[in-house]
């Protein structure tokens, strides 16, 4: 229950983003990440959808952490995250029914994510308020950044737009849209990304 | 390692090394295939023998400049990439845009050799990686053919379809029909006057390759002869139009990418199974799915995708048809009740 009286928030949400990245450096929830990541619409707001249930459901259980029976704790987390996913689910089919029509089956396979029961296992069961949060951000924004990252490059070279919005007046490489050209995508920038981090940490 | 004092070797078994080296055998399957660049040459003119040299520079280029980028030993002329760029220039068609090879070498040599680590460390053939990556990400500009010879004589040559095409599009009638008679047909197969890709026509250029390497022991008959014959069989049983055994196999073995396929794709040393038994199921595999691919899939050819799904198999198939270690005993499975 200190452990965040030795991390501060900024570390806490750098974290998330590089050194625990979901999908780069944990190599989780790659089935999604490769399903919805053919334009940057549906990227984004997969990842900001995670982001979102990630956020509530770290607050939701640590607020609640005292009041569970650690027995039959797996449960009482899976039932929070299947609450936030709901809502998450209804809002988008509410507000974006074009994207969610694409996508819904996505939204509603987060409840299955094993990175959110995760971090509510190892981390905000065991935390405050305030940092669980900082926690959650700092894990959701890691999984935005990498599904944009990875949605941009397969959109721009793969269709030759972004956004919807036509760019380039070509299909440069076909393939990264397909299914198979996801895996050359999220292998590549996983081996960048790593490469990346190692040269950074190594100078540190 | 010499040691100072005395004088003696101290090294790692093997300690007898044949003359052969990788190096050697890389350069003489290379020469092994310059009938069909020279067949390919003839054909398609000036512009198909630039394709396979462009292939060729791009893929030695990108191997030297990963290996000094990763600071690791810069060993570009064993001749390794150099034969991985020679098979994907002969594999595509004559008159692609000058990208395409280019494309596709770095993408067989870095992605599919370099990245996973190095020659021997591959999984899949590097060659027909990339000429699947460029299959897939350019459909339309890797499916123009050009019409064989025209080259030489119209600087805009015609395109025609290819023989797999036809047979694919409107049967084994329209196809005799296009080459004139079937002795007309056969013969100009064997020759490679056939809309295809580069070094893939020619069948008589690509058995005096295979030949020689046959004869120099490179490559032995289990893969290519269980490959063919599968292929033929599932040819002459199910290719007819008529109903069972009336397909024409002769027609399906010299059409396609088949001779290529079978004598210098699929008997990549590192890419399929050592041992001979699982060779012989390996090339079984290999004509099975092309010939389910040529008949009933969505593409006219199948080698391509055959061997790529055949190379993932080729570990498990060496677990499976590992040799007995002359004299061990057999351990008791750990954890098992006795």
């Amino acid at each position: 229950m200190s452990q965040a009286g030795k991390i501060s928030y900024r570390e806490l949400v750098l974290n998330g983003i590089f050194k625990e990245n979901t999908i780069f450096k944990l190599a989780l929830s790659l089935c999604p990440s490769i399903a919805v990541t053919n334009n940057v619409r549906n990227g984004v707001l997969m990842g900001a959808a995670v982001l979102f249930v990630q956020v509530m459901v770290n607050i939701t259980i640590s607020l609640m952490r005292n009041l569970i029976h650690p027995r039959i704790r797996l449960p009482i987390f899976m039932l929070v995250i299947s609450g936030w996913v709901t809502v998450t689910d209804m809002t988008m089919a509410v507000f974006a029914p074009a994207a969610y029509k694409q996508m819904g089956l996505y939204i509603q396979l987060i409840v299955a994510f094993a990175s959110i029961l995760a971090r509510a296992e190892m981390f905000a069961s065991k935390n405050t308020f305030v940092p669980s949060m900082f926690d959650g951000i700092g894990m959701g924004a890691g999984f935005l950044l990498a599904l944009t990252v990875i949605s941009f490059f397969r959109e721009l070279l793969g269709k030759g737009s972004l956004w919807g919005y036509q760019i380039i007046n070509a299909k440069p490489l076909l393939i990264l849209v397909l299914p198979a050209g996801g895996f050359f995508a999220v292998g590549l920038l996983m081996g960048f990304f790593n490469w990346i981090s190692t040269k950074y940490e190594g100078r540190q | 390692m010499k040691n100072e004092k005395s004088g003696l070797i101290v090294s790692v078994s093997p300690h007898i090394k044949d003359a052969e080296t990788t190096e050697r055998i890389m350069w003489s399957v290379s020469l092994s295939l310059l009938p069909a660049v020279l067949m390919g040459a003839y054909f398609f003119g000036p512009r198909a023998v630039f394709t396979v040299i462009l292939s060729i520079l791009s893929a030695v280029l990108s191997e030297y400049i990963f290996l000094k980028a990763m600071k690791k030993k810069v060993v570009v002329l064993d001749g390794s990439a150099f034969l991985t760029g020679l098979l994907l220039g002969l594999n595509l068609p004559p008159s692609v845009p000058f990208f395409i090879p280019v494309i596709g070498a770095i993408v067989a040599v870095i992605i599919t050799k370099q990245l996973f680590g190095g020659l021997g460390y591959n999984i899949f053939n590097p060659a027909l990686i990339g000429r699947a990556f460029l299959l897939v990400s350019f459909p339309r500009l890797m499916t123009v053919w050009n019409e064989p010879a025209a080259a030489f004589i119209h600087l805009d040559a015609r395109t025609t379809a290819t023989p797999l095409g036809i047979l694919k599009e409107e049967g084994v009638t329209k196809l005799i029909e296009v080459f004139g008679d079937k002795w007309n047909l056969y013969s100009q197969l064997l020759f490679g006057h056939r809309g295809g890709c580069i070094g893939e026509t020619s069948v008589l250029a690509l058995l005096i390759g295979a030949a020689f390497l046959m004869h120099k022991k490179y490559i032995t008959w289990h893969i290519p002869i269980s490959f063919l014959g599968t292929a033929s069989l599932i040819a002459w049983i199910f290719g007819g139009q008529e109903g069972f055994f009336t397909g024409d196999p002769l027609l399906h073995l010299m059409t396609g990418g088949l001779m290529l396929g079978a004598f210098f794709m699929a008997t990549d040393y590192v890419t399929s199974p050592s041992v001979k038994n699982g060779q012989i199921l390996f090339g079984t595999g290999c004509g099975f799915l092309t010939m389910l691919i040529r008949l009933k899939g969505g593409y006219p050819e199948g080698v391509m995708f055959a061997i790529l799904i055949m190379n993932c198999f080729s570990p498990l198939i060496d677990r499976g048809f590992r040799t007995k270690v002359f004299g061990a005993v057999k351990k008791p499975e750990q954890g098992a009740k006795q």
